[in-house]
């Protein structure tokens, strides 16, 4: 076993202060689907500092490009041209490479392609609205699609969600398991919404919006965004601290 | 010279949200043509080793309705108890057991399931056996950030008896909302409850 390689410490405890409240009342559903008792608290064990490996035989050359993944044949999914793109580290910041990412998102309209949304702005034949990729070896990653739209939901007489994309992420271990959601830059929605609302601090909410990033644009083709993620990282070991203070 | 390092803030958790289907099973929401099939959407094959079961189940919410919108994952130990891992360095796991599944609820009922293998033991950071276990994560709708739970069986009375985590539950009555019942011989059920009088325990670890 290399030094690289030695086991760490188990996972830094989830910061409940920073994470959104389970029970945000003003976004309603959440009033019966949020655990009204204390949660366990216990150090990660290996079941929790273990996690999946994915072959990257799982992905297809077009799982990263929602513009054309779903889209008929020499056709192209209809709406601004985005490119995201941006690093996933752990605490420490150390690049996470081989994360399994997988995305989700409305069409240009606000519409999803899912039996359950009813909303009257129009599907787009040529647009799936998922896709996939894994982090490269310095923990980057990159999609194409559309900007997606904004859109009403039942929570309120008036309730918009701000544009967004779903983001789930695999770490190397189930313990980092992460969904969250990118905003766009400069969206006034970001601030009335009460999902976003639900993260307590306003440098919370500000490290899901993702930046606008002129230098990353592809010339006459597509308008780039940067998102950075975090996941979880590992507590240092006694050993390591004692080895720094040497 | 020793210095504390800066330590990130991990990027704040959202809801799933009730269109999860489309990015994490997307053949389940009718999305087809894009992925060959659903990840996580089967555990074993014929070389499977261990014993088979299913675990059924369903996530109720504090009105005791079922959640139609409910994503469960779960990740467990093969049947000699090793994890197929980066992080496994005891020894090889079996090359037929990824121990990692993916479910939707029903989007009527809200029944989920799992085709698996009952995990073998592993061992707790002090050594301690910890009882055969399965990690459970749920997401949907209305829950801000996944919950991550365990399921045991009650077929490990004994060994659950002595479980590191099982026993450090104050509330005595509450480790039953962890541990599943043989419904039938392979058929293990394991209800999740969101709130209420059977609320599951859930972790912060």
């Amino acid at each position: 076993m290399s030094t690289e390689d030695r086991p760490l410490g188990g996972y830094i405890p989830r910061d409940r202060d920073w994470q959104p409240v389970a029970c945000a009342p003003a976004y309603k559903t959440s009033i019966t689907r949020s655990p009204q008792q204390a949660l366990l608290s216990f150090p990660t064990t290996l079941s929790e500092d273990s996690g999946p490996v994915f072959g990257h035989s799982i992905i297809g050359p077009l799982d990263s490009n929602l513009l054309q993944n779903y889209a008929g044949e020499g056709a192209i999914a209809m709406g601004p041209r985005i490119l995201i793109y941006g690093q996933v580290r752990d605490q420490a910041g150390k690049a996470v490479p081989d994360a399994l990412i997988e995305v989700w998102q409305a069409n240009a309209s606000g519409r999803y392609r899912h039996q359950k949304d009813t909303y009257i702005a129009p599907l787009d034949p040529n647009f799936g609205g998922c896709g996939r990729c894994f982090t490269d070896a310095r923990g980057y990653y990159e999609f194409r699609s559309v900007q997606p739209g904004a859109y009403p939901w039942p929570n309120s007489e008036n309730s918009w969600r701000p544009a967004h994309i779903h983001f789930s992420l695999f770490g190397p271990a189930f313990a980092q398991r992460l969904i969250t959601q990118m905003y766009f830059e400069g969206d006034p929605l970001i601030w009335k919404c009460p999902i976003v609302t639900a993260i307590p601090s306003r440098e919370g909410v500000e490290s899901l919006i993702a930046r606008l990033d002129l230098d990353a644009t592809l010339p006459m083709d597509s308008i780039a965004y940067r998102f950075d993620i975090t996941l979880r990282g590992r507590q240092q070991t006694y050993f390591e601290n004692r080895a720094e203070g040497l | 010279m020793s210095q504390t390092p800066k330590i990130l803030n991990e990027s704040p958790s959202q809801t799933a949200g009730p269109y999860v289907h489309i990015g994490c099973t997307p053949n389940f929401s009718g999305i087809d043509g894009i992925y060959a099939e659903d990840p996580g959407s089967r555990m074993v094959n014929d070389e499977t080793l261990g014993e088979r079961i299913s675990i059924k189940g369903c996530v109720y919410d504090g009105n005791a309705a079922p959640l139609a919108d409910a994503l469960i994952e779960i990740w467990q130990a093969d049947a000699a108890g090793f994890y197929a891992s980066r992080e496994e360095s005891r020894g090889l796991t079996d090359p037929d057991f990824g121990g990692w599944g993916r479910s939707p609820a029903d989007m009527e009922t809200g029944d989920f399931v799992f085709e698996t293998i009952k995990p073998g033991i592993v061992p707790y950071p002090d050594g301690r056996p910890q009882a055969p276990h399965i990690t459970f994560w749920i997401v949907a709708r209305g829950i801000n950030t996944g919950l991550h739970t365990r399921m045991y069986f009650d077929d490990e009375a004994a060994a659950n008896a002595v479980d590191p985590i099982l026993s450090s539950i104050e509330h005595r009555q509450r480790v039953k909302t962890l541990i599943a019942n043989r419904e039938s011989e392979a058929v293990f059920r394991f209800d999740i409850h969101l709130q209420g009088d059977h609320e599951t325990v859930f972790f912060d670890m």
